[in-house]
């Protein structure tokens, strides 16, 4: 037993009303740079959708994070020396046109252009040439599924279902989708750490945070195809890799990053967990039904006596080990299991976790009614029963949050039906009660924990959202080092202009 | 030393040591002061498909080209015994040939490519501009000495090699090259020319080839502080 802590995260779907407020207040603190201009480090898809980049989840083409090969874990982009063979041209990178062209418009234009019968126009202006583009796409083209028969029908996780299930979905009238929000996963076993030849990036080993050196990158650019969620940014100005940093400045001053903390829709939960270093490649290589199972048991009960001595000797200390028992993270994954990683099947083992939407899936309509005609046979509540006649295919979701394992999402929302169901019948008094215990069976819960998920999803706390750990750097110095003698030597951020080298 | 003209001494035992020991210091500085700047700029992320045909081409055959230069320079007898037999020395000198064609053919294609794309263009320094036409000049040069100045794999060895040995042991003896065409004069200086911009320019990518991926553990992870031997 090898114990670390992990800062991770859970983002509550049902809860996302794609405002994008998370994005902005990202892209205001971090990216909004020349160079950066293209980057969302947070940016929230519509679903179905292809997504930013342009079908990032086609691992196919871009070879981002590992496959097993003879029951080993491998690299799917590239062995170590064909890795080094590849420098001078990655075959898998996306480019630029994959985002997008990040552009401006000419608004003086508006004011200086001469007197005619026209209306003056601003054009839009490349940021990178300064010369005026004809914009194909932008970061969101496809919000809200618009243009859906162009993007929405390339998503990669449509492959999965049958033709009428297809059908199903794009039903003009019963368009149906929902938004996942992506940061970076901060993986156990990120892609990206693997595939950077430099060793430039790293993962912190106090608080599991993945970090790229920007004094140790040479862009070579592997890091970017090595990750499969597309997280590692290229900063095409100063010729150096970006990434998402879970806002550790921030965290070491005690406040949750800045989307988690503007989110509007408050779908997301920061916690600590406590994992088995040791197992990390064992849980990675599970077959692929069984890896979000084995990326539970990687997570260790932080009540454990033996976890909490084996994490005291690696160094983590007790008020971290406090944060971790009071972590909804390791509630929401370990105790109730209702909270899914995305596309495990790419063997990175994410940190991130996600609570699957259920709205869209209980309002499938048949001829302008919703489809309850097997009630009565199954004699069941609408709610309960609704599931296998899902307007967003179980299997769709299967597709994202499970490694195709449809059980497991089944579970989940037969959990998150039986919640509904019970606080329903508790607030509105209209559900018989052996439908409750019926519900309650199916979703494997009990009321007490119903009632804990109900109040951790609806009513929660800023400080039950965001637990977040004592981190403080100064201290961490203090402990080896005179903090006097190393007044202003370290902190955050550059002492020199991060300009392009010559 | 024969034709010791003062111009000649410039050329073959100053500039040689100005340059080397300039480009040692500055890298140095370069590296302990400003790493930041240290990236080989890739600009395919702007533009990825004429990309490939010039870059792949010109690295491999670049480095190939460079590699038996040092070859040559660093084992000079192992490369004499390599080259003694007839046969041998015709492959060696045709290999060479086509691996300066392909490298002057890449290298073309890649200044191509930054002349006509404006994104590349718009990440494209005056100094980009001029280390790619030192590099064009130096192939073509080198191209030139191949096809016109016969078996330069044998004659390295006897007029560059015991050149350079004389510099690196603080014994100039530059009679080896001034009486040399104003070719394969032209090739020498204009190496030390780019060794002279190495620490100014991109080029000090070369020196960051990323060797330890090899044997690295694929995860890294750094600790802030080191708990298990920090603890007090």
């Amino acid at each position: 037993m090898n114990i670390r802590a992990q800062v991770s995260m859970v983002f509550h779907l049902d809860k996302c009303i794609g405002c994008h407020t998370c994005s902005i207040a990202c892209k205001n603190i971090w990216t909004d740079r020349k160079g950066a201009e293209y980057m969302w480090w947070n940016n929230v898809e519509t679903k179905p959708g292809t997504g930013y980049p342009t079908q990032w989840e086609d691992q196919e083409t871009y070879k981002g994070g590992w496959e097993k090969h003879n029951g080993d874990l491998k690299l799917k982009l590239q062995g170590r020396t064909q890795g080094l063979g590849n420098i001078f041209f990655n075959p898998n990178l996306p480019t630029m046109d994959d985002y997008y062209e990040p552009w401006t418009y000419q608004f003086e234009e508006l004011f200086n252009a001469p007197e005619g019968d026209d209306q003056p126009t601003a054009r839009p202006i490349s940021l990178i040439t300064g010369k005026p583009i004809d914009i194909q796409a932008g970061p969101n083209w496809d919000d809200d599924l618009g243009g859906s028969p162009v993007y929405a029908k390339n998503d990669v996780n449509l492959d999965a279902l049958s033709e009428d299930e297809r059908a199903q979905m794009q039903e003009l009238e019963h368009l149906v989708f929902f938004y996942l929000p992506r940061i970076c996963n901060h993986c156990l076993n990120p892609g990206c750490v693997a595939a950077c030849p430099a060793g430039a990036i790293y993962k912190r080993g106090e608080d599991g945070i993945v970090l790229l050196s920007q004094d140790k990158c040479r862009a070579w650019r592997m890091c970017i195809s090595g990750c499969p969620y597309k997280k590692t940014y290229f900063n095409w100005s100063t010729g150096k890799s970006e990434k998402c940093i879970l806002c550790y400045p921030r965290l070491e001053s005690g406040q949750p990053p800045a989307c988690f903390h503007s989110c509007v829709g408050r779908i997301r939960y920061l916690g600590v967990i406590l994992y088995d270093a040791d197992r990390i490649v064992e849980v990675a290589s599970a077959v692929a039904p069984a890896l979000v199972e084995a990326q539970r048991t990687i997570i260790e009960d932080p009540f454990n006596p033996d976890v909490i001595a084996s994490a005291r000797a690696n160094g983590v200390t007790d008020q971290l080990i406090d944060a971790a028992q009071k972590s909804p993270v390791y509630k929401f994954v370990k105790q109730w299991k209702i909270a899914l990683p995305l596309h495990p099947e790419y063997r990175t083992v994410p940190m991130l976790f996600y609570v699957p939407p259920m709205l869209p899936v209980l309002a499938k309509m048949k001829d302008g009614q919703y489809d309850i005609g097997a009630l009565d046979r199954e004699g069941l509540h609408p709610l309960i029963s609704s599931l296998d006649r899902a307007r967003l295919p179980i299997k769709y979701m299967a597709s994202l949050f499970s490694a195709g394992n449809t059980n497991l999402v089944n579970m989940v929302y037969h959990k998150l039906i039986a919640v509904r169901i019970y606080m329903r019948s508790k607030r509105v008094n209209d559900v018989p009660e052996d439908e409750v215990r019926q519900a309650l069976a199916l979703g494997g819960t009990t009321a007490e924990e119903v009632e804990a998920i109900y109040h951790l999803t609806a009513m929660p706390t800023f400080e039950e959202r965001f637990v977040v750990p004592p981190l403080a750097r100064e201290q961490a110095i203090e402990a080896t080092a005179d903090p006097f003698t190393r007044k202003r030597e370290g902190g955050f951020g550059f002492r020199k202009a991060p300009v392009r080298g010559s | 030393m024969q034709n010791a003209t003062p111009l000649n001494v410039v050329l073959y035992v100053v500039f040689p040591y100005f340059a080397v020991g300039l480009a040692i210091v500055v890298t140095v500085m370069r590296y302990f002061n400003d790493r930041f700047s240290f990236s080989s700029l890739s600009s395919q992320f702007l533009e990825n498909r004429r990309l490939f045909w010039g870059s792949v081409p010109w690295h491999y055959a670049i480095t190939l080209i460079l590699g038996a230069h040092l070859a040559a320079a660093l084992f000079p007898s192992l490369w004499g015994d390599l080259i003694s037999s007839e046969a041998r020395l015709y492959v060696m000198e045709v290999t060479g040939i086509a691996l300066a064609v392909v490298a002057i053919l890449g290298l073309s294609l890649l200044i191509l490519r930054r002349l006509r794309d404006a994104r590349v263009r718009a990440v494209t320094t005056w100094m980009d501009w001029l280390l790619l036409a030192l590099l064009l000049l130096q192939v073509i040069l080198g191209f030139w000495i191949a096809l016109f100045y016969r078996w330069g794999s044998d004659w390295y060895l006897h007029i560059a090699v015991p050149w350079l040995y004389s510099l690196i042991t603080f014994n100039p003896q530059i009679q080896y090259v001034t009486a040399l065409p104003w070719v394969v004069q032209h090739h020498f200086l204009n190496a030390f020319l780019i060794v002279l911009l190495l620490p100014f320019s991109r080029l000090v990518h070369l020196l960051s080839f990323p060797f330890t991926y090899w044997w690295r553990p694929y995860q890294v992870i750094i600790w802030n502080r080191h708990q298990k031997t920090d603890k007090t």
